[in-house]
């Protein structure tokens, strides 16, 4: 082999073995600011203390680990408010190389139909090798947002992912389901979400979260995606939020004490409600 | 029979824990120009002023690298840990952004104060009184704290401080007689201190000039003094708030400020303080019950006293129809004039605001003097780092002193001096001793009083519980259900950071479990001898500092945890 | 009301129940319900929809939908809600199912609520009950075109056995090439021990009240006797009694099972949030006094050491 064909062989060799990863993550109002349905909207009030939601960040540590282990790239990407640049900066503090945001007023009051033609539009202007998601957003409003989003993107995917590995060009994920676990393998450019239990999230290090701040980040409107108005919003979506109440009141709380016969009588309780 | 004293049962702690060498390889260090340790009000208008003085002193600026000033805090965002009032007098921010009236104008506020009134309750009556001349709140701002610092970060940032919350200040680094910058606290580690998977190792943060900003009971702050013989004519004391912010039926009109009941008069009990009420707006109000850490009833809740309070009927009336929206709970340094240390620096160190002691009690006011002398100092570093200057150098920084103490927060704190002392004498002896002083701005009574370290009350049992209320879930409320409405969801396999004697006689595992709000202590077992053990949670902590003021040591948990205060 | 597709999951040969729960209440919202399965091999088990309310179920056979990946399984539905024109397609939520009904939604451009604890027919069209904020408030959604996609809670609806039988319809379908691009490598590796309490539709969580680490002796006894998973507090995962991975609270893993069993648990709110939202709570307790009573919906104050053991027995026989 020439020195020339080396050369080329090996750049074959790093460009198959190195990854480019984009990560889909959320701002969620902070767990520990009361969480509020705005009563005009019936959405979630999100103008509270924000954080990334917590998955999330089991999906970026996971992009950073076969990152270490592959070598290439990580872009996190979301669709939010201004303010959702601050949980993509604590993304970078952990390691992400850049940061995209799309943030069009727009966009406001998208639901799934909605929000997933725009995160996928997002996405195919990265032309990643592999998406990863974060399997379970805290305030239930993304939960889903994988699915159809790789639906969009024409792409295999995989979720309920508590074990990844990259080799070659295939992505293997242990997949957990109610009956125990498959393992399913696809081959890149792939889809995967993620579940809490894949990793225990790295802190930042101080060195991390000052070099944030200098990472690149972009923010994008619907006009650079090339999405149109009619695509997102209220008039993009196609379900709506009506009205809210409270729970109907849980029938008949009932309290006893214990004559000898408890036992009985949670039996007899549970079997009238079909719980035995 | 000797009393028994918290103080007797000391914790095992020594200040040269908190000191040492840098010990990162030189070249891990992370160099910034100006470290501030603390993002309250007094560390973000240091912060602040920098900014402001590096923009008009661009070779400076170049000269303190790619982070000229960067400011530390271990809540999870500025403002979380952070509870008063408040009142605040305008006229710190005012000088602070002179000049700069968009910045001003941006201060979230509840409004300015036009009506108060102060009460002292009985059992079942409130009777006004006119007020004390100590508290004239006309023209001044009711403000949330926590939201004030919020903005204030903002206003650091802009003005270019990197802000980095998140990170405890664990050991503050000195090198040949220098305060060089301060170690950051690891995370990641387990219960029992070991690291766990995703453990990451604190990092020296190596300055030119350090400020301590660190508020109440400060870690770093205690062992400066300690380490630099810093140590003033009397001991520092304590008095710790709890307070909760309650969405109302009804607006309040007035700020207002009780005395008397549900603490008891007699000298012998040492319980001073009072309540305050603010409304923040037309639709929330402010409300809290402080007691001075001097007190000797074993029984004696903080916590529990506040939702006594609250079923008084003047209280009550006025939360009629509300909810409770907020709690949270912190400790006030009130030593006043005589506490503060001899010195406020040291050489390449600063001490600004509460940390210093710089509370004016009797006017229930710090959150000015903390931005005053926040101001003060970065004046005073920015001079100590000019061309030629060595900031390291002893004396270097003493103009800081100078400044502060010659200008009004001084000379306040100065006429106030042992107002607070005077109340050891009970309420009506210490009244008339406070009125004096006020009339004669100080001059009378003549002679200093002196001060004993809250920990060495000799305990007594009366008790005092039984007047507690139950709690009802709409009115009142336990101490566990409070610590979730701070916000605070600390993992609960982190190391313990609450350093305590553990086997302890009874009454002080009792004075312990009633005086902690948040319920972190227990009385545990019997282990002989008369002694019990200390049963510890310390992910409940609210980081008020009180368990410093009466007998332990508070150190700083790992970053981002405790509580998240938005409203207090 | 249009034609209502009822997605019915099967495992080994069997129809889930959390489908046919779906399909007995598709009955209630009017028009023609039909179920659909999509497998290899599964006429046998498509004609079982029959017994449970479906006239008509609609079966993709394809050996591309033998595995239980999502992806296909849009392919094929897509297929039937063309040949179909159907209004409305319902899922009873699960691991596999949500897949299915949000790539279906990006597919079809349809609207999906998802987490809903109730339908109901309104003016010629849908409205979903879905919880809120730790299920304390009840918000009312709905959808602007059809089809209209639902993934409903499981175990929000028990089965009705009408004792029909239904006629199978084969649908063909075509699959694109991404989605057959996912290939099962292994098959149901079962953890060794129970469900997990994430998992599990019954929990026995043990607290303080428990007395001492081995009362959590009783709890698995209960768990074991009624196919749970065991829980604890902080309290007593703290004092090191129990793992921390089965801790329950603010601090620790939320769960939701259809059968939440407390013992010796106070109730503080830390634990609460953890655990609101299980679909039936039964507390025992020797404090009357203890908060856990305010939300639980069979409260039984007495000693946990006595009531635990008989229930485990009692049930135990009941099972057999």
């Amino acid at each position: 082999m020439t020195g020339f064909d080396c050369v080329t062989a090996c750049a074959r060799v790093a460009r198959v073995l190195a990854v480019k990863i984009a990560v889909c993550v959320k701002q969620v109002p902070d767990a520990a600011a009361a969480k509020r349905l705005d009563p005009a909207t019936g959405r979630l009030d999100r103008s509270g203390e924000t954080a990334l939601n917590a998955t999330d960040v089991n999906a970026v540590e996971e992009a950073l680990r076969l990152k270490e282990a592959h070598g290439g790239e990580i872009v996190v990407v979301s669709v939010g408010p201004e303010k959702a640049l601050e949980s993509l900066r604590k993304a970078l503090a952990m390691g992400a190389d850049r940061a995209v945001l799309v943030s069009d007023p727009a966009v406001a009051g998208s639901d799934l139909v909605a929000t997933s033609h725009v995160l996928a539009k997002a996405l195919e202007r990265e032309a990643a090798d592999l998406v990863l998601f974060g399997q379970q957003s805290s305030d239930s409003d993304g939960a889903v947002l994988w699915a159809a989003v790789a639906d969009r993107l024409r792409r295999p995917m995989i979720s309920q992912v508590a074990e990844l590995k990259l080799d070659g060009g295939t992505a293997t994920g242990k997949r957990q389901t109610e009956f125990g676990y498959d393992v399913i393998a696809v081959p890149l450019p792939a889809v995967v979400a993620v579940s809490d239990a894949i990793n225990e999230p790295r802190y930042p290090s101080l060195k991390g979260i000052m070099s944030a701040k200098s990472k690149p980040t972009e923010t994008l409107s619907l006009a650079d995606l090339g999405v149109e108005g009619e695509r997102v919003g209220v008039a993009g979506s196609r379900t709506t939020v009506m009205g809210m109440a409270p729970p109907p009141p849980k029938g008949g709380q009932v309290k006893i004490e214990d004559d000898g016969n408890a036992a009985e009588k949670i039996v007899d309780f549970l079997a009238e409600r079909k719980l035995l | 029979m000797t009393a028994i004293r918290a103080a007797d049962y000391p914790p095992p702690f020594s200040s040269a824990e908190a000191i040492g060498a840098p010990t990162d390889a030189a070249d891990e260090r992370i160099e910034v120009g100006v470290l501030v340790v603390g993002g309250g009000p007094g560390g973000l208008a240091c912060a602040i002023r920098l900014g402001q003085l590096l923009q008009e002193q661009p070779e400076l600026a170049e000269r303190l690298g790619d982070v000229p000033v960067a400011l530390v805090d271990k809540g999870k965002q500025p403002g979380s840990h952070l509870l008063s009032g408040a009142v605040m007098n305008p006229r710190a921010v005012r000088r602070l952004f002179k000049g700069r009236p968009d910045q001003l104008d941006g201060i979230p506020t509840y409004g300015e104060v036009h009506r108060e009134g102060v009460y002292l309750l009985t059992k079942g009556r409130a009777l006004r009184i006119p007020p004390p001349p100590t508290m004239r709140n006309h023209g001044n701002w009711i403000v949330s704290i926590s939201q004030l610092a919020r903005y204030l970060a903002d206003q650091a940032e802009t003005a270019g401080t990197m802000v980095l919350p998140e990170t405890s200040a664990d050991t503050l680094l000195v090198d040949h007689g220098r305060v060089v910058g301060i170690r950051t606290g690891d995370k990641g580690r387990g219960k029992e201190g070991e690291p766990l998977g995703n453990f990451e190792p604190g990092a020296d943060i190596v300055a030119k000039v350090t400020v301590l900003a660190e508020g109440t009971a400060g870690h770093l702050t205690a062992a400066a003094v300690d380490r630099f013989g810093l140590h003033g004519r009397n001991p520092q004391i304590w008095e710790l708030g709890v307070k909760e912010v309650w969405r109302v039926a009804k607006p309040l009109d007035r700020i207002v400020h009780t005395l008397g009941w549900p603490l008891r008069k007699g000298a012998r009990y040492r319980e001073f303080g009072g309540s305050w009420i603010y409304p923040m707006g037309d639709e929330l109000v402010s409300l809290g019950f402080v007691i001075g850490l001097d007190y000797r009833d074993v029984e004696l809740s903080a916590h529990d006293l506040l939702q006594e309070f609250k079923t008084h009927p003047f209280v009550r009336k006025l939360l009629d129809g509300g909810e409770r929206v907020a709690w949270g709970a912190k400790t006030i340094s009130s030593g006043g004039f005589h506490s503060l240390p001899r010195k406020l620096n040291a050489p390449g160190l600063l001490l600004v605001g509460e940390s210093a002691g710089l509370v004016n009690i009797p006017r229930l006011k710090g959150v000015h003097y903390a931005i005053e002398s926040g101001r003060l100092a970065a004046e005073a570093a920015v001079r100590a780092l000019g061309r030629g200057e060595v900031p390291g150098r002893i004396g270097a920084l003493d103009s800081y002193d100078d400044e502060l103490l010659g200008g009004y927060v001084g000379r306040e704190l100065r006429e106030v001096r042992n107002m607070r002392q005077a109340f050891d004498k009970g309420f009506f002896v210490g009244g008339a001793l406070a009125s004096a002083m006020t009339v004669t701005k100080g001059k009378l009574p003549p002679g200093e009083l002196g001060t004993e370290p809250n920990a060495d009350a000799p305990l007594l049992k009366t008790n005092r519980a039984a007047g507690y209320p139950a709690a009802d879930g709409a009115l009142t409320f336990d101490k566990l259900s409070s610590v979730f409405a701070s916000g605070n969801r600390t993992r609960d396999d982190q190391p313990n950071h609450v350093r305590i004697e553990r086997r302890v006689p009874r009454e002080v595992a009792e004075l312990w479990s009633w005086m902690c709000p948040a319920q972190v202590y227990e009385v545990g077992e019997d282990d002989g001898d008369g002694l019990v053990q200390v049963k510890l949670t310390p992910s409940n902590c609210v980081q008020c500092g009180a368990i410093t003021a009466k007998g332990g040591r508070l150190t700083p948990p790992e970053g981002g945890s405790g509580p998240e205060y938005t409203l207090t | 009301m249009g034609t209502t597709l009822v997605f019915l999951e099967h495992h080994g040969g069997e129809l889930q129940k959390g489908g046919l729960g779906v399909l007995a209440r598709a009955a209630s919202l009017g028009g023609e319900v039909a179920g659909v399965v999509l497998g290899h091999g599964v006429q046998d088990v498509a004609a079982q929809a029959g017994a449970y309310g479906a006239s008509t179920v609609y079966v993709v056979d394809h050996e591309t939908l033998a595995p239980p990946l999502p992806q296909p399984r849009v392919d094929a539905l897509a297929a039937v809600v063309a040949e179909t024109g159907a209004e409305n397609v319902l899922f009873a939520g699960s691991v596999l199912s949500a897949d299915v009904a949000a790539g279906l939604a990006a597919r079809l451009d349809a609207g999906l609520n998802w987490d809903l604890t109730d339908l109901v027919a309104d003016g010629g069209g849908l409205v979903g009950k879905r919880p809120a904020l730790g299920d304390t408030v009840l918000v009312d959604v709905g959808w602007t075109t059809t089809p209209r996609l639902a993934l409903v809670r499981s175990g929000s609806f028990e089965p009705v056995e009408t004792g029909g039988t239904a006629t199978v319809t084969p649908v063909s379908a075509q699959f694109e090439d991404f989605s057959t691009q996912p290939v099962l490598v292994e098959h149901l590796q079962e953890t060794t021990s129970g469900p997990s309490i994430e998992e599990a539709d019954v929990i026995v969580a043990g607290g303080r009240g428990l007395g001492a680490p081995e009362g959590f002796k009783l709890c698995e006894e209960l768990a074991d006797a009624l196919g749970g998973a065991v829980a604890a507090t902080r309290a007593v995962v703290d004092a090191g009694w129990y793992p921390y991975s089965t801790q329950v609270g603010q601090t620790g893993k939320s769960v939701s099972p259809r059968l939440y069993i407390a013992l010796g648990i106070s109730g503080a709110i830390q634990h609460k949030v953890g655990m609101q939202s299980s679909g039936t709570i039964v507390a025992v307790n020797k404090d009357p006094n203890a908060p856990i009573f305010d939300f639980a919906d069979l409260g039984v104050i007495g000693d946990l050491n006595q009531i635990a053991p008989k229930l485990a027995e009692l049930v135990r026989a009941r099972k057999a």
